[in-house]
């Protein structure tokens, strides 16, 4: 950056591009209720909907932000993979997919995205995916990634946090993609073998091969509230009952009152929950202030 | 009568030709003799050079014909003493999963197979072979119990998937299904699995992530149906051959990709022409992918089959 980009170069803009009115990003409109917010206030309130309290997508960068200390965190480089491993088409070559969602998230880059940081001072290792990138779906890279983010947490003694956001396997890498869920299962086990807890945040929506390997696995598990949670899509059993679904079916709240999540949790007290959790499970016996003992009555 | 699939009907048409013919040779003409062995020889090439070259989507049809031997055929023929053993203590039992002792080539083993019904009423007892939660929970239920006694796990793995329904999500079909696969994973005990028809997606490999996976020569085993991949990624219910050549899902692609570790070889025109002989085969390839795993201990059977999966994946085609 020199003085000719930062400072000129807007200048000049300024001057050749009419001025719009509104910018782009000053208002959002919420995908639930369909409030308009302002985005300022959005961002302060975590993209939860100040009016319905609807819990929006988070890009990785945002979700590694509120999960750990400060906002502070470290990226990991991910392992290299192989790359369209079928040389599948369907009305479009997956290589180009994969290209046009790289050229979006960056080159190499895929649905998941591994940080390490602090989480109410321990150290922790997070594994968040990137629903953007095609869905959040899980093929080899992903696979990889959660190898490699649990690899990390055993290395630093640090709990694993993982955050799905995802509609299940990738397709596109056909029995590997299902290869997966046997993968993230080893993973998560290297994780608890070393006697480290393993934190799973699902959110909208965490379904099919995805539920139903890692995510579920967790020692603890947490949700956001009304995210999509489950194993088959809800037009497969649609059709397959031939009945409408029940109100808030596979939601969050749904899930909990079936015991399937320990709890629902704003996104507001989520950092503060895991801190707690991490905190009652890493430190079983903090240096206790001394309780004299009572005395006896004179 | 035989059941034959759509691709099939020019050797259908000879074979009941062939039929025909053999009801009137009762008479004794030596002539209508003559037809018949003709016939029956260029029906024997067609289905030879059918079976020989058959398309990703006509292997998803075998593997889905009505007569192919399932699980339970497969337990009877190859399982002695076989005692099942019901329910997942937790709900209920689900017949779409079978479970439970036998003894294979003399040895005392578990056995876990999906069953999908052969008729209108054992397919509705069987729930068409898909199982709920209450399936998964048995199956590691019953791979703790091998544990324990130390004895070999066989699957049998033949489903079109896990049950798309309201119950089963209320029970959790994911946490079962996720449970079962670390299940299979934690075993101290050899375990080997067989597609024998369909392997479909996470229903499948929640009592498949085994030691040593056989496969039958026209099974399939994907993580989406073609129909469900059509269906997604072409918008539309049509392209379903398409989507069954892009998925790779035969066992001879499967085995390139390492995913598989044999192919067994089916009876000419599939193991519906030949049920025995198709078991029988199976049965003999099941022994031989357990031999080299009973030598091992429970440490070394882990590392082989977690270090067989983190390999997975690392080349393509």
């Amino acid at each position: 950056m020199s003085w000719l980009t930062n400072f000129v170069l807007p200048k000049i803009r300024a001057v050749v591009t009419p001025k719009r009115e509104v910018p782009d990003n000053l208002w959002d409109k919420c995908p639930k209720c369909e409030q308009m917010l302002f985005h300022r206030e959005l961002e302060q309130n975590l993209f939860v909907c100040h009016n319905c309290g609807h819990h929006m997508r988070l890009d990785p960068a945002r979700r590694l932000k509120i999960l750990f200390d400060d906002g502070q965190y470290t990226k990991i480089e991910l392992p290299k993979t192989v790359q369209d491993p079928l040389k599948f088409r369907d009305r479009k070559r997956y290589s180009e997919r994969l290209k046009e969602a790289q050229a979006k998230s960056g080159p190499g880059s895929d649905a998941l995205v591994v940080a390490h940081g602090r989480i109410g001072g321990h150290p922790a290792v997070a594994a968040v995916f990137d629903f953007s990138f095609m869905g959040g779906s899980m093929g080899i890279a992903v696979g990889e990634g959660l190898i490699a983010a649990a690899r990390l947490a055993v290395l630093q003694e640090a709990p694993l946090i993982v955050v799905p956001a995802s509609g299940g396997a990738r397709m596109q890498e056909g029995i590997l993609s299902l290869m997966q869920m046997p993968r993230s299962v080893l993973a998560v086990e290297e994780v608890k073998e070393a006697g480290l807890p393993y934190i799973v945040v699902l959110t909208d929506p965490t379904t099919g091969g995805v539920s139903a390997s890692f995510a579920m696995l967790g020692d603890v598990t947490l949700a956001e509230p009304g995210a999509v949670i489950g194993f088959a899509g809800q037009r497969v059993i649609e059709e397959t009952i031939r009945e409408k679904l029940p109100e808030g079916f596979q939601r969050s709240e749904y899930l909990l009152e079936h015991g399937m999540v320990d709890m629902v949790v704003h996104r507001k007290e989520l950092h503060e929950t895991l801190a707690r959790l991490i905190d009652l499970l890493r430190r079983p016996h903090p240096s206790a202030e001394v309780v004299p003992l009572p005395q006896p009555a004179a | 009568m035989r059941h034959f699939l759509d691709f099939e009907r020019p050797i259908a048409e000879l074979e009941s030709k062939v039929e025909e013919l053999r009801h009137l040779s009762n008479a004794g003409d030596l002539n209508i003799a003559d037809e018949v062995a003709r016939l029956e020889t260029k029906a024997d090439r067609l289905l030879r050079q059918t079976y020989a070259k058959l398309s990703p989507w006509q292997k998803v049809l075998v593997a889905r014909h009505p007569e192919r031997p399932h699980a339970r055929d497969y337990i009877d023929a190859l399982v002695t003493d076989w005692t099942p053993l019901a329910g997942d203590r937790c709900f209920g039992e689900d017949r779409a999963i079978l479970g439970g002792l036998g003894r294979f080539r003399g040895r005392s083993v578990v056995v876990l197979g999906q069953e999908k019904g052969s008729d209108t009423e054992s397919r509705v007892r069987h729930n068409f072979g898909m199982a709920k939660p209450e399936g998964y929970r048995k199956a590691r239920r019953l791979m703790e119990l091998a544990d324990r006694f130390g004895l070999p796990v066989i699957a049998f793995v033949d489903t079109a998937g896990a049950y798309p329904g309201v119950e089963a999500e209320a029970r959790g079909q994911a946490e079962a299904i996720a449970r079962s696969i670390e299940a299979c994973l934690r075993l101290k005990v050899p375990m080997v699995a067989a597609i024998i028809g369909e392997g479909g997606s996470g229903g499948a490999i929640a009592i498949a992530a085994a030691n040593s996976v056989v496969m039958l020569e026209h099974a399939v085993y994907s993580v989406i149906s073609p129909e469900g991949c059509s269906s997604i990624l072409w918008r539309s219910a049509e392209n379903a051959q398409e989507a069954a050549e892009a998925l790779k899902l035969t066992a001879q692609d499967l085995l390139k990709l390492g995913v598989i570790d044999a192919v067994v070889p089916e009876p000419l025109g599939g193991a519906h022409r030949q049920r025995g002989e198709a078991i029988a085969a199976l049965g003999d390839a099941l022994e031989r992918a357990l031999q080299p795993l009973l030598g091992l201990d429970g440490a070394a059977l882990k590392a082989h089959r977690r270090n067989k999966y983190l390999a997975m994946g690392s080349k393509g085609l």
